[in-house]
């Protein structure tokens, strides 16, 4: 049977993998043509490294890049926090996936839409 | 970074901000072809007398970033000094196939696929220099479509101060309000970099927000 696969990756899971690790494993995936579905998402700091990595991964002909899109972390407002720029207290969904299968990735405040493509 | 260059730089950050220092690093960023180098371009233009780099409807023209040191804005009886860095279009993916349907043939469609994806990867290594960002957005094009929520959540992270530019107004199809609807926490200006529509309005908001 011919599909696309989708996997839904526990914040357990992503948790317990060093940050390198983290954006490793979702490249691999990617790459393999799987959709992920993070249930914890990544932090704006790991979002731009995944757009680093992944356009070193770029090959004609084999794999054109990603379609990615998270929820907004919610960060820390303390003096301290701010002072020191602490890592975001929650981050939440993200959805990632091949840009040639995942056609349309929209953000709406509440709701995030794909459209999947099986060519 | 190691936990004292964190340290050390957080401070820094802190006083300058304390101490309100008028020469800040600007970025200039957004997806590909919003106008990024055409908005540089006017503001040397107006500033300095000179631009920074050519302009194209190719996406990807600016395959490095371009540095412009000390360029003098004044606006509102003020002046500001800035380092205005063009940057490369951010994209998390590209397709050498669509060089090809520009009239390009494969072989330099893939080397321009190839800068452009070193191209990305220092427009995202600048985000660590600089003191404050002007995002530039395609007025024409949903905002959702474009790669800028993960921009914005990038620089909310490292609380850079933010500008955003609906650019393109003069275009008939523009809908600025699409993206201060997307995006009502930050400022934005709606202009056209190209015909120089609501510039002085663009300088006041950079002499706001950056000075």
């Amino acid at each position: 049977m011919q599909g696309i696969q989708m996997d839904l990756v526990s914040e357990d899971r992503l948790a317990k993998m060093p940050p390198v690790e983290k954006i490793r494993f979702i490249i691999d995936e990617v790459k393999s043509g799987k959709i992920l579905v993070l249930e914890k998402g990544l932090t704006p700091e790991e979002e731009a490294t995944l757009i680093e990595m992944t356009m070193t991964q770029i090959q004609p002909d084999d794999f054109a890049g990603i379609e990615m899109e998270s929820y907004p972390s919610q960060t820390d407002g303390s003096f301290l926090g701010k002072l020191f720029k602490k890592t975001p207290v929650r981050t939440r969904l993200t959805v990632i996936g091949p840009a040639n299968k995942l056609k349309t990735l929209k953000k709406d405040r509440d709701m995030i839409s794909a459209l999947v493509s099986n060519k | 970074m190691g936990v004292i260059r964190l340290f050390r730089k957080n401070f820094s950050d802190f006083f300058k901000k304390l101490f309100n220092k008028k020469n800040a690093r600007i970025g200039i960023y957004g997806p590909p072809n919003a106008g990024k180098t055409t908005l540089a371009n006017r503001i040397l233009r107006d500033w300095t007398g000179d631009a920074m780099g050519s302009v194209s409807h190719i996406a990807h023209e600016t395959r490095r970033a371009r540095r412009r040191e000390g360029v003098t804005i004044k606006s509102n009886g003020g002046s500001i000094s800035l380092d205005i860095i063009d940057t490369p279009g951010l994209a998390t993916k590209i397709d050498f196939h669509e060089f090809m349907e520009l009239g390009m043939d494969e072989a330099e469609s893939k080397r321009r696929a190839k800068e452009a994806t070193e191209g990305v990867i220092e427009a995202v290594k600048w985000l660590e220099n600089l003191d404050g960002v002007i995002l530039v957005m395609d007025a024409t094009e949903d905002p959702y479509t474009q790669v800028n929520v993960t921009v914005i959540g990038n620089m909310e992270a490292r609380s850079l101060p933010l500008l955003i530019v609906a650019n393109k107004v003069d275009l008939p199809e523009s809908a600025p309000s699409t993206i201060r609807d997307a995006f009502p926490q930050h400022p934005m200006v709606a202009i056209s970099a190209l015909e120089g529509k609501n510039i002085d309005t663009f300088y006041d908001e950079i002499a706001k927000r950056f000075g």
